[in-house]
């Protein structure tokens, strides 16, 4: 079978699409690449949507924290303890026993078993934490003279918040939050291995990583395939955070921005 | 034969004289004997092998980072390159990822080593096909050893795992440490006549650990995190017993019939770790104070100030 046909058949394998049975024999590099790169699908699915809503819950969680009222900030100070103090591994398989559960007794619940979402809300969950307390230090550390600035033109209320305390929330965070970012697609590795099935065999990069490696009994290539399509990922991510990070800072003098080097960036 | 060292030393003996016929019992009499079962104790005792990992594995990461970062320093540059890769490379990557991979591959390594000098007479390749073929008395372990032999081993292989991981993300955060001892420090030893090696281990090495401290202690938070991942390496840990336990059991099969108990037990597992992380975060907190203690930084000026 050539590489073409291979593509063809296993590129959209992951979600269900092209030749339904798995390789049995003979594995090829080309097999490899193309499952492995198939099944990152889901890692980048679950980044991306974790991302997208963990961002906006973490900025409400972090002025939650901040706030003076204790009735805010003791529930969102609890929300983060528990979501940081606890390993991900461990909040998974809790989380589905008890999703299990809720499906077992309310229904119209069932679609939380499944991993496109019930993983998806608890790696919202933790990343919301982690953000959270990543913005809460930023809040923090807002120069003192913007605030004052703001209070000297009489700027109050949700206008000083748009215009003076989210931008620099966002450009002191940013560093840290794409360190967050990266560890999160890394995380999202976890999913199939924690509690939450595998249905037909469509799962993420790691699993069909693993099976190659069970089936072949030799690690030396689908893990260095799978260390490879992350590796472009974490670039990819860092690309697109600089991208972002830069048009944050784009009001400073240009001298303070000092680039980090390139492998600084890529490996933290 | 020895009791095996990490499964359950199972007994039908029960530890109340009560438990013979737990049909008959009702609440808490019912749940003293179910938690007291055979299969309760090797739970119990899986959490004595999550503490013993990371008493191993701190220690040991920690001379990895060393070792690493000391490499990466190196003014010889294939010294420096090799540890610079190995943080980079490491870091790079998940880290489930590399548990995964590094189970087998260290396996089959040793086992590859000791084949080339224990069978060198062997001709055939050690990869046919999907096999991978050493001769039987380089078998790790070998295959006559007892039980307990194999559970150490599989043990010992996901302690130099984590110490593998954990090492690169350590190295990292003593480079940095090394780097952010000033350098007038340095430049006093090196005024004062100390060699390089005596300046290194006189000087730079006692002062770096302040500096460090923030990034050890939150890399042991990540450590404590990522010792459930023990399971996916074939050792009988919390997380093995937790799903074993929590799974449901029909009358057929136990004594203490129940349905699926999994949220409760990954509920007390998940206790059990904010109890760790909370405890590690107070000892992080009485460390700093007394690392900060008479060093040129900001939290040893405090103390000074606050002394006089």
């Amino acid at each position: 079978m050539s590489c073409v046909q291979t593509i063809q058949d296993y590129a959209f394998r992951s979600i269900g699409l092209g030749e339904r049975l798995l390789p049995r024999e003979d594995y090829t590099l080309c097999e490899q690449f193309t499952l492995i790169g198939s099944g990152m699908i889901w890692n980048i699915y679950f980044g991306l949507v974790a991302i997208l809503f963990g961002f906006f819950a973490a900025t409400g969680l972090a002025i939650a924290k901040n706030s003076g009222s204790a009735k805010l900030r003791k529930p969102a100070e609890f929300f983060i303890y528990i979501f940081r103090g606890s390993p991900l591994f461990i909040q998974m398989f809790f989380a589905y026993a008890v999703f299990l559960s809720i499906k077992q007794s309310v229904p119209g619940f069932s679609l939380l078993t499944s991993a496109w979402l019930g993983a998806a809300i608890v790696l919202f969950l933790n990343t919301t934490a982690y953000s959270a307390e990543i913005f809460y230090g930023a809040l923090q550390s807002i120069p003192k003279g913007d605030l004052e600035a703001a209070d000297a033109y009489g700027i109050t209320g949700w206008t000083r918040f748009k215009r003076i305390v989210w931008p620099s929330m966002m450009r002191l965070a940013w560093p840290a939050y794409t360190n967050e970012a990266i560890f999160l697609f890394h995380a999202t590795a976890l999913v199939y291995f924690s509690g939450f099935p595998v249905w037909q065999q469509r799962g993420d990069a790691l699993y069909y990583a693993s099976y190659f490696a069970d089936k072949t009994f030799n690690p030396f290539v689908p893990y260095p395939i799978l260390a490879f399509y992350f590796i472009l990922l974490t670039l990819a991510v860092i690309t697109i955070f600089g991208r972002i990070g830069k048009h944050l800072n784009r009001h400073l003098p240009q001298a303070v921005l000092r680039r980090p080097s390139f492998m600084r960036t890529l490996f933290r | 034969m020895r009791a095996p060292l990490f499964s359950n030393g199972q007994t039908a003996r029960a530890m109340f004289s009560y438990c013979t016929d737990p049909s008959t019992l009702e609440g808490l009499s019912w749940l003293s004997c179910y938690l007291t079962t055979g299969k309760h104790m090797a739970f119990y005792q899986s959490f004595g092998i999550v503490l013993v990992l990371l008493a191993i594995t701190a220690p040991v990461a920690l001379m990895f980072g060393f070792a690493g970062a000391t490499a990466a320093r190196s003014r010889i540059w294939p010294i420096s390159l090799l540890g610079k890769s190995y943080t980079a490379i490491v870091r790079g990557v998940p880290d489930i990822a590399f548990f995964m991979f590094f189970v087998i591959a260290l396996d089959q390594g040793f086992e590859y080593l000791r084949h080339k000098v224990k069978c060198s007479d062997w001709s055939e390749p050690v990869r046919q096909g999907n096999d991978f073929v050493v001769c039987a008395q380089a078998k790790l372990p070998l295959s006559t050893s007892p039980q307990w032999v194999h559970e150490t081993y599989g043990f010992a292989l996901a302690v130099l795992t984590f110490a593998i991981v954990f090492g690169a993300f350590a190295a990292n955060v003593l480079f940095g440490a090394m780097k952010a001892v000033p350098r007038a420090q340095l430049e006093t030893a090196e005024a004062y006549g100390m060699s390089t090696r005596q300046t290194f281990w006189r000087i730079m090495v006692p002062q770096m650990w302040v500096y460090a401290l923030p990034g050890l202690s939150n890399l042991w938070m990540i450590l404590i995190k990522a010792t459930p991942l023990l399971f996916l390496l074939g050792v009988e840990d919390i997380v093995y017993w937790a799903r074993e336990l929590g799974a449901t059991k029909s009358a057929k099969f136990t004594d203490f019939p129940h349905g699926n108990w999994n949220a409760y037990y990954f509920g007390g597992l998940l206790v059990f770790y904010l109890l760790l992380t909370s405890i590690s975060e107070r000892v992080y907190k009485r460390l700093s104070l007394r690392l900060s203690h008479g060093q040129a930084t900001a939290a040893g000026e405090a103390q000074r100030k606050a002394a006089t």
